[in-house]
């Protein structure tokens, strides 16, 4: 759905000229949910702003929806959405006239139907009359996807869907953005700062940092590749932590082990199943326990070592 | 883009702005009485300099109506650049971009919805010269207001294209006033031109709205077969082309 190689934009402005995105290759298969993530600044939206005709690439090609981004950006058009990470209405308009106008852009069949459908699902209705100005931000976030929607795209690009949005409606969106793949299999491809929203949305993520992609997989994968288990162990007694440390450093499975006050923090590949063995080669060495807890990473550890100090560190 | 499309497309642009004008009550009165204040409140000024030698034959409203009509098109058309620094800011233009729209309507429908509101207000003001005591030919009449009408598609697509290259009120605003304010004093909209002085009248004679003034005011006395109207025809269509085709390519860029 979505194929590019070597996307990239420079900006030149008074400030100097600031290299936003460079070199970017990406894939998205039909029907895929694709999470974007990055830092402030790490040159999404401009990412997405090449990719939806809305920006010339300074280089590199791409094709999207199933045509040329710089020969037939028309063709591309018709066939995505995009909602803008700072949206896209008329604080003097209401929200009704904003979404009629943008069916009739898009000549979408069945107006009325359809946008009275879409502000059932995102819960717009009575709101129609109102200026955009008038609505909460929440409420104005919701105006801006069913615009974005108005026209069932196969292809839809999401800036930061759901920043502003209380738990419930983000719970509805991603809801709904299920079933929009289920019922039309349309593709998404969405950048988002919640990494609960990545993790339970999203079939592939791409990081990305300072213009460039560094790390993608599924949200398991990444955890599996970047971040390890965090096994954490109390000692007995604090003395114990030299011989502990000596015993569990010779273990296969640790890949680092630190010690402070009484605890030794392990980072473990597959944790679950090397536990065991862990206790056991504490038992030989004669290092009694208090407790013991295992970790699973989370997503935000993955973000800190990819895009965080210690990628800078390596670089 | 097929021109069925662009048509159609343009339409839309067009209600959308034209309905926004509408909504806004403040600027549908103050936009109605505005053009009424010169005549009302500058006007009679004028009727005291009719004997001046140099300020052209005819009574003092067929001088003044139709340099106030063409000053309406300058500025009225002029400040529509702001319009469109709001919806950069709001982010409706990119909503707008990314839809399939054609990019030459985006422009035409503002222009249009511009120009609709220019000539409405150019209307009111003739017919409140007229009840104040103008007296001009209805082919004359119609032949001002025709110029009213090309010049302020000019000035409305000029303006849009400053305002696409400024993208910041701070930055548009002072362009805007450096370059109509000169223009509208070397037209001699305010006091005819040949009130000036053989050095200002040469400068004045190097600026496109001299011409379309100077055109107008022979229509409002009836002289449609002169050098002026014909140079003022020629000055105002040129003027036209150009700043539709400025327009037209800037909205069409790519980064636009
Ligand atoms: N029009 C522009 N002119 C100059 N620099 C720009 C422009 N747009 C973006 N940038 C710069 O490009 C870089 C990438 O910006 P971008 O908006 O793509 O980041 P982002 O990943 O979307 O960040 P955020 O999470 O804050 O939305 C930033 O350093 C930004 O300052
Ligand atoms: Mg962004």
């Amino acid at each position: 759905m979505i194929e590019a190689r070597g996307l990239a934009r420079t900006f030149t402005g008074k400030h100097g000229t600031v290299e936003a995105v460079r070199g970017v290759d990406l894939s998205v298969a039909p029907g895929e949910i694709v999470g974007f993530l990055g830092p402030n600044g790490a040159g999404k939206t401009t990412t997405l702003r090449m990719l939806t005709t809305l920006l010339a690439p300074t280089a590199g090609t791409a094709t999207v929806a199933g045509h040329d981004l710089r020969a037939d950006p028309g063709e591309v058009r018709r066939r995505i959405g995009y909602v803008a990470q700072g949206g896209g209405t008329d604080p003097s308009i209401p929200a009704g006239e904003e979404l009629d106008l943008q069916a009739r852009l898009y000549g979408v069949d069945g107006r009325a139907e359809r946008i009275a459908k879409l502000c059932a699902r995102l819960e717009l209705e009575g709101l129609q009359e109102r200026p955009c100005a008038a609505l909460s931000g929440g409420q104005r976030r919701r105006l801006d996807i069913a615009l974005g929607l108005v026209h069932r795209p196969p292809l839809l690009f999401l800036d930061e869907p759901t920043t502003g949005l209380d738990p419930q409606s983000r719970g509805n969106l991603w809801e709904h953005i299920r079933s929009m793949r289920a019922e039309d299999g349309t593709t998404v491809f969405l950048t988002t700062h919640y990494l609960d929203e990545a993790d339970a949305l999203c079939d592939r993520l791409l990081i990305i940092d300072q213009g460039r992609i560094v790390a993608a997989g599924t949200p398991a994968e990444l955890k599996r590749r970047v971040a390890g288990d965090v096994v954490t162990l109390e000692l007995a007694d604090p003395a114990g932590a030299a011989p502990a440390r000596e015993a569990l450093s010779r273990h296969p499975s640790v890949r680092e082990a630190v010690v402070a006050a009484g605890v030794v923090r392990l980072t473990v590949e597959d944790g679950e199943r090397q536990l065991m063995g862990l206790v056991r080669a504490l038992d030989s060495a004669g290092v009694e326990l208090a407790s013991l807890n295992l970790a699973r990473p989370t997503l935000d550890d993955v973000f800190l070592t990819v895009t965080g100090r210690s990628l800078r560190d390596a670089a | 883009m097929s021109l069925g499309r662009t048509a159609a497309d343009t339409r839309l642009v067009f209600g959308r702005y034209l309905r926004q004008t509408l909504r806004s009550k403040v600027a549908v009165v103050f936009g109605a009485v505005q053009p009424l204040l010169y005549l009302v409140l500058f006007g009679p000024l004028l009727s005291r300099l009719v004997d001046v030698r140099g300020f052209g034959a005819g009574n003092a409203w067929q001088v003044f109506v139709p340099g106030v009509l063409i000053q309406l098109g300058l500025f009225g058309a002029g400040f529509v650049g702001f319009g469109l620094i709001g919806d950069l800011r709001s982010g409706v233009v990119e909503r707008m971009r990314v839809t399939p729209v054609s990019r030459t309507a985006l422009l035409l429908g503002r222009v249009l919805r511009d120009t609709a509101v220019v000539a409405f207000q150019a209307v009111m003001l003739v017919a409140v010269g007229l009840a104040l005591g103008l007296r001009a030919p209805a082919g004359g009449i119609a032949v001002g207001l025709l110029f009213v009408v090309s010049l302020s598609v000019a000035v409305a697509s000029l303006s849009y294209v400053l305002a696409m290259a400024t993208r910041s009120e701070d930055a548009f605003a002072p362009l805007l006033s450096a370059v109509t304010l000169p223009l509208m004093l070397l037209s001699g909209i305010l006091l005819p031109m040949s009130l000036a002085p053989g050095w200002l009248d040469v400068v004045s004679r190097c600026t496109p709205f001299r011409y379309v003034v100077d055109a107008t005011r022979a229509a409002f006395l009836g002289d449609y077969a002169t050098a002026a109207v014909a140079e003022g025809a020629l000055v105002a269509a040129v003027l036209l082309v150009v700043s539709v085709w400025l327009g037209a390519r800037r909205f069409r860029a790519e980064n636009a």
